[in-house]
């Protein structure tokens, strides 16, 4: 039996994205539902968090939702619109990369929080070719917390990437600082299923909290790799404020809900 | 001396004269904003082959010059065309088909590389990618990249911080400079002599520009020199870096230019959808660029109403409300 719930799987995946987002953070964001999710956040529990682009705009006023890093609309009443080399070292200079918070999607992700965003196959002769790194591997390299936004699915969640695009924990325990990297790299992952973290000393991914409707045991079908879910609770549901803010006032138009 | 600085010249004829088969190029902008899609289209007309081009976030103007077989090799970082193709579509199945040479970067990365080739020093280092596949994965080989003087030895190389622990980094990654034979930009405004003064997001064109051996600009508007020396602070490119200057209203399209134009969201869907199939690519093709003797004609295709839709709004820069599919 199938419950249905009061909202959309993308109204659930992108409240709980908002709800990691702190007042004062700089969220570096991408387009789509990782845009709506800070949008959401600014708009219902962090007020004074400051929307940020790899392109180099920052606190856009975003009258329109920008469908792309470069769209004209994130140049509109910016704080200042700058330049590629200026915006990844605002997230490289420790100073100011500690308050960055990354929303990140990817083709695949492993238990260590590693993305692949290139290709499925061989690099050189790929099955599939995606578009790339773009500004992923930096972020991931750089800041302390980044959001993964994937689709719950075996594919996506697997033992091996087929390629290693930007880093999270590497092998695990203590490999990604061994490696030359600051502690940082994915550190939620949120699906259409639940949410994700990983275990501070091992890197391994765990189950945190599960969706209304549905169980650690789906989920775990939907993983290839093992994953803890002994620490797994139900999560809170999206309240009816979180979801009118995010309707009316964030995506009138449903042009990334629908 | 006024006359000696006149870098004006016609588009057709400044692709000629700096843009050779084999040349090492990059192009301006970012994804679907401010790419010099006039010049692109002028050398898929001129057809100009074996180019080797390096990008940080491109997308129209690499999908177009990769759909012509206008490259032969690729240095990258991203390749996406916004809504319309969030993996530009030719660029997928060159790589699919092994039609290209390809090397992938991040964009910091690609930045950097530019931003040594314009700082005249061999490298630069950062933080950026260290156990990722973009440090051990390369696509060029070293046999190819030793036979090839104008192809670095060796892709990206990581080292101990030499200056210690120092700012808390125990090793750094080496990204080597970029200095390509040509970069083409498209700016809003730029003079006779070669000044720029862009609004907007400038992307990585300042670097991509100070570290190219020659320079096309391309601009929406061909101002007098006095006008834009009355607020050289809105200048980010001199004169000395510049090779030549060409007046093409609309330039980007069907890019964006902030303050001038939006992207035009249909006819980067249509050019999606034809780029699937080789024979309506080829249709698309022989219409829209073959078929257009220079970007005049082209616009002319495309028609006024179009041109009207996507100009942008005096207050925020795009046009306000308009139907993006």
């Amino acid at each position: 039996m199938k419950t249905i719930q009061p909202y959309t799987p993308r109204e659930i995946m992108t409240i709980m994205a908002a709800r990691e987002i702190k007042n004062g953070d700089i969220v570096f964001s991408g387009t789509g539902i990782s845009m709506l999710a800070a949008m959401a956040a600014k708009n219902i529990n962090a007020p004074d968090s400051v929307i940020f682009f790899e392109t180099g705009a920052i606190d856009s006023l975003l009258e329109e939702l920008p469908f792309a890093v470069a769209d004209p609309r994130i140049m509109y009443w910016a704080a200042a619109n700058s330049r590629l080399t200026d915006a990844f070292a605002t997230m490289q200079n420790p100073i100011t990369g500690k308050k960055v918070i990354a929303i990140l999607g990817a083709a695949q992700i492993d238990r260590y929080g590693n993305l692949n965003t290139t290709c499925i196959g061989d690099y050189h002769s790929p099955e599939i070719r995606f578009s790339g790194s773009g500004g992923g591997c930096d972020v991931a390299s750089f800041v302390p917390r980044c959001i993964a936004f994937m689709q719950h699915e075996k594919r996506k969640f697997v033992k091996k990437l087929d390629y290693l695009t930007s880093p999270g924990q590497l092998e695990g325990n203590n490999s990604r600082q061994k490696a030359g990297l600051r502690p940082g790299g994915v550190s939620v992952v949120v699906t259409n299923l639940g949410v994700m973290r990983f275990d501070k000393d091992t890197g391994k991914m765990y189950l945190d909290k599960f969706y209304p409707g549905i169980t650690p045991e789906k989920i775990l079908e939907n993983t290839e790799f093992n994953m803890d879910v002994s620490k797994a609770t139900l999560a809170d549901p999206p309240t009816k404020t979180e979801l009118t803010i995010l309707r009316e006032e964030c995506d009138p138009q449903r042009l990334i809900l629908d | 001396m006024t006359n000696s600085l006149n870098k004006v010249i016609p588009l057709k004829q400044a692709i000629e004269q700096y843009v050779k088969n084999g040349s090492h190029i990059s192009i301006g902008g970012f994804t679907i904003n401010r790419n010099p899609m006039a010049a692109v289209y002028e050398i898929i007309r001129q057809k100009i082959s074996d180019l080797h081009l390096y990008a940080h976030s491109n997308g129209t103007g690499l999908d177009e010059l990769i759909g012509a077989g206008c490259i032969s090799k690729l240095e990258i970082a991203y390749a996406g065309n916004g809504k319309a193709a969030p993996t530009c579509i030719r660029f997928a199945r060159a790589i699919q088909n092994n039609e290209i040479l390809f090397e992938d970067y991040s964009n910091y990365m690609m930045s950097l590389r530019f931003t040594a080739g314009a700082m005249g020093v061999p490298f630069l280092p950062t933080l950026s990618g260290f156990g990722s596949d973009i440090l051990t994965k390369w696509g060029f080989s070293k046999s190819m990249r030793r036979s090839d003087p104008k192809i670095v030895d060796d892709k990206l190389t990581v080292i101990d911080n030499p200056f210690g622990n120092w700012t808390g980094a125990s090793k750094v990654v080496l990204v080597p400079a970029i200095n390509p034979d040509i970069t083409i930009i498209h700016v809003q405004k730029a003079d006779a002599t070669g000044t720029c003064s862009m609004q907007g997001l400038a992307f990585a064109d300042i670097e991509q520009v100070k570290a190219s051996k020659h320079v096309i600009v391309t601009c929406e508007q061909l101002v007098t020199k006095e006008e834009l020396r009355q607020n050289p602070d809105l200048n980010q490119i001199p004169f000395i870096h510049v090779s030549a200057v060409c007046h093409v209203p609309l330039g980007a399209y069907p890019t964006a230019v902030f303050g001038h134009y939006d992207y035009d969201s249909q006819y980067l869907r249509k050019f999606a959808i034809a780029a699937k199939n080789s024979d309506k690519f080829k249709n698309y093709q022989n219409k829209y660029i073959y078929g257009a003797k220079d970007h005049e004609a082209f616009l002319e295709i495309i028609g006024q109403k179009r041109i009207d839709t996507i100009t942008a709004d005096p207050r925020t820069g795009y046009s306000v409300n308009m139907k993006r599919d």
